[in-house]
């Protein structure tokens, strides 16, 4: 029998919950990311379809419905709304949250530059995902790197289990430092993959990230008024921009500060230090350098290519803003060969993650350092093509961009 | 009447960069005054922004946030959600506010989405009919024929070829609970109608015609004159619409010409002594004839 699209959904729900043992849960990755949601209790949430993103909105619609979220839940036109309404709740003082990806965080991208300027503490998930044309609705990362500059904090998980622990980092950084940020998990395989995931408990999350209380004087109160938002003449806008340049490029000590918090409350890391991850860099020649969910597969093909005796290794990316230069080029000032494995690309230059290295590892190494795109539009990336990279990296003579695993 | 009041005493402060004279920033000061301190403001982009609020300066003493041209409905709606958790939203006024470019053009969308959202906000479009801020380009409240920066008049061109856009109806059949529109001639107008308002819960839409003194080329001491003809040739209707019904602002006497009203802009000069303008002003005057059977203005 061939199962409408709904009636599949609603017939898989009942695995959606299934206990593995007494503390790890089997969950979809977008059903975690709206568990961890209810339990950081965001005052209120705005929603938007978009493939893959429309899980973690649909469970948080249902978590509404049944009582169990109490936020105010608010079903907007369009994702330029949604990000617009978060501003003014946010602006008001209360915890916000909302998911998109692809042409959605496009569309968003004006309000997503304005809330970081006026150092609002927003999160979003991002649900990575190609940009059109051509219109393609699976995974790679074009999206949120698009936006880089716009002055969120751009964090990214390898696993479901960091997507949730991400979010109570998030949170916590964007309140301290009153920034936006943004978590990153690649749509589909992420957002739709069932992994058995740790489930942090209310009281825990109320330790590491109590009730927000913003500053009095800092949010919109009729008991003290406030102007927000004010015309800054150059005068004072180059001041204001670089003190917002400054708090997200030092946010990266924040980060491993926050992050030594999370391992004592929650007894478990997110990667290394919530910046970086190294994974049998020690002694390796050829170091990958990647970020999300493709660093499951490096990780596989490395320990193959460790069997027979490659030295090869990769570092992970989780924080691309701010982008911790000294924790990267720790890692990889050793290494002969340096293969930046992005699923994106900076049309006109190379890999962005590439462009990125080459700019913190200047003068602090003699690596090769080369631009590899894999993965556009959801094609998959096996472990072979991670070994095609190791072997071109090598054998190549030139510097330029590859395309893996795709034809002329 | 109440005296003048202290200067010190309304909710915007003296001290602002808007033109002399503006009818806008007049406006907004009768809106907010009416509104009274409980009130939280979402502000478009555009001259009242940009005039009352360089930084580290502000003529506002209500909380008031500015973030884009085309979003203050969504952000209004933000903060009354964050409201209703604090359980503050029956004690405070959610104000949004913007020009009629943001309103009519770029903003149009969202504030369709905040009127079906049913939310109980305000929304004030201060109608200069052109995008003052940025010079006086035409925007979808711009009157037939006008002569704004983008639609100059020429051999080819009569001026802005469109009639405008009639947000008030839009409004109405969005359900909005109170639709009213005024002009900035009638100051007790603009407070009366701003009271009567607040009386309803649900969305509801305020449009106050605004004289911009240097984009329809007049007088800095015109603009209240000007809000007066708009109304009394029946180029802009003066209504209220609540409970399904209208209540209109009659014209004083007998309608005046529209050319008594058109005469006094310089946006409108090019259709004077010439037998092209001569057609176009009766187009005008149909427009206007047919303002006042449809709304009963007389
Ligand atoms: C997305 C975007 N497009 C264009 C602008 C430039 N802009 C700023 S104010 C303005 C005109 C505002 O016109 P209106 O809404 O009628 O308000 P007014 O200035 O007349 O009060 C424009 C076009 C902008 N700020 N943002």
């Amino acid at each position: 029998m061939i199962l409408n699209k709904l009636e599949y959904r609603i017939k898989n729900t009942e695995y959606r919950i299934m206990k593995l043992d007494n503390s790890k849960q089997f969950l979809e990755g977008s059903h975690a990311v709206a568990e961890i949601i209810k339990l950081i209790k965001p005052a209120v949430v705005a929603a938007y379809p978009i493939t893959p993103q429309t899980h973690i909105v649909e469970d948080l619609a249902k978590m509404k419905a049944s009582g169990e979220g109490g936020f105010e839940y608010i079903n907007t036109e369009s994702e330029f709304a949604a990000a617009s309404l978060l501003l003014g709740a946010s602006a008001t003082g209360v915890r916000t949250y909302t998911a998109t990806c692809s042409q959605g965080l496009l569309l968003m991208t004006e309000v997503l530059f304005n809330i970081a300027g006026m150092r609002l503490p927003v999160v979003i998930t991002c649900a990575n995902r190609a940009v059109s044309a051509p219109i393609n609705i699976w995974n790679d990362q074009q999206d949120a790197v698009t936006i880089r500059d716009a002055g969120w904090l751009m964090l990214y998980g390898e696993t479901n289990q960091e997507i949730i622990d991400l979010h109570l980092l998030a949170y916590k950084l964007a309140e301290t430092l009153r920034l936006p940020v943004m978590v990153n998990m690649d749509g589909f395989v992420l957002t739709h993959t069932y992994e058995p995931v740790l489930m942090p408990g209310q009281e825990q999350i109320n330790k590491f990230l109590p009730p927000y209380k913003p500053a009095i004087g800092t949010y919109l109160d009729v008991k003290n008024p406030v102007t927000l938002g004010s015309l800054a003449t150059p005068d004072s806008y180059m001041e204001i921009r670089k003190q917002l340049a400054q708090d997200i490029y030092l946010s990266s000590d924040l980060i491993k500060k926050y992050h030594t918090d999370f391992k004592k409350v929650f007894g478990r890391s997110i990667g290394d230090n919530g910046l970086v991850e190294e994974y049998k860099t020690k002694d390796a020649e050829v170091i990958l350098v990647a970020m999300g969910s493709v660093c499951g597969t490096i990780k596989d093909a490395i320990d193959e290519m460790r069997e027979r005796k490659q030295k090869v290794g990769l570092l992970k990316i989780i924080s691309f803003r701010p982008f911790a230069d000294e924790e990267v080029i720790k890692h990889l000032a050793k290494a002969k060969y340096i293969a930046v494995v992005d699923k994106s690309i900076s049309l006109g230059s190379e890999g962005v993650l590439a462009t990125e290295i080459k700019r913190a590892a200047y003068n602090q190494t003699k690596a090769k350092i080369q631009s590899f795109i894999v993965g556009l539009g959801g094609r998959d990336v096996t472990k072979e093509m991670i070994e095609q990279i190791i072997f071109d990296i090598k054998k190549d003579k030139t510097n330029k961009m590859h395309f893996i695993s795709c034809t002329d | 009447m109440q005296k003048y009041k202290n200067p010190n005493q309304h909710l915007i402060a003296p001290g602002h960069t808007a033109c002399p004279g503006c009818g806008q920033l007049m406006s907004a000061r009768l809106v907010l005054d009416a509104c009274g301190s409980k009130t939280i403001i979402a502000n478009a982009t555009g001259c009242l922004e940009v005039t009352t609020t360089k930084y580290p300066t502000s003529s506002w003493k209500v909380p008031w946030v500015h973030s884009l041209f085309e979003n203050p409905s969504a952000v209004a709606s933000g903060i009354l959600a964050a409201l209703k958790q604090k359980g503050l939203d029956k004690e405070i006024t959610v104000l949004a506010q913007g020009g009629d470019g943001s309103t009519f053009d770029i903003g149009f969308g969202l504030i369709s989405g905040m009127w079906e959202r049913k939310e109980n906000i305000l929304y004030v479009c201060y109608n200069t009919e052109v995008y003052s801020n940025t010079g006086y380009q035409a925007s979808g409240a711009t009157p037939l024929d006008a002569n704004t920066t983008t639609t100059p008049p020429d051999k080819k061109s009569m001026g802005n070829a469109f009639i405008r856009k009639n947000m008030g109806e839009i409004a109405i059949a969005h359900g909005c609970v109170y639709v009213a529109q005024t002009t900035c001639g009638y100051p007790a107008d603009i407070i009366n109608k701003v009271k009567k308002a607040l009386t309803f819960t649900g969305p509801k839409y305020l449009e106050i015609l605004t004289t911009c003194i240097p984009g329809w080329g007049v007088e800095n001491e015109m603009a209240v004159q000007m809000g007066k003809l708009a109304h009394k040739t029946g180029i802009y209707p003066v209504f209220e619409y609540y409970d399904d019904e209208y209540h209109v602002m009659k014209i004083p006497g007998e309608p005046l010409k529209v050319d008594e009203y058109l005469k006094l802009h310089k946006r409108f000069k090019h259709l004077f002594g010439n037998e092209r303008g001569k057609e176009a002003i009766k187009q005008i005057q149909n427009i206007a004839d047919k303002n006042i059977e449809k709304y009963n203005l007389k």
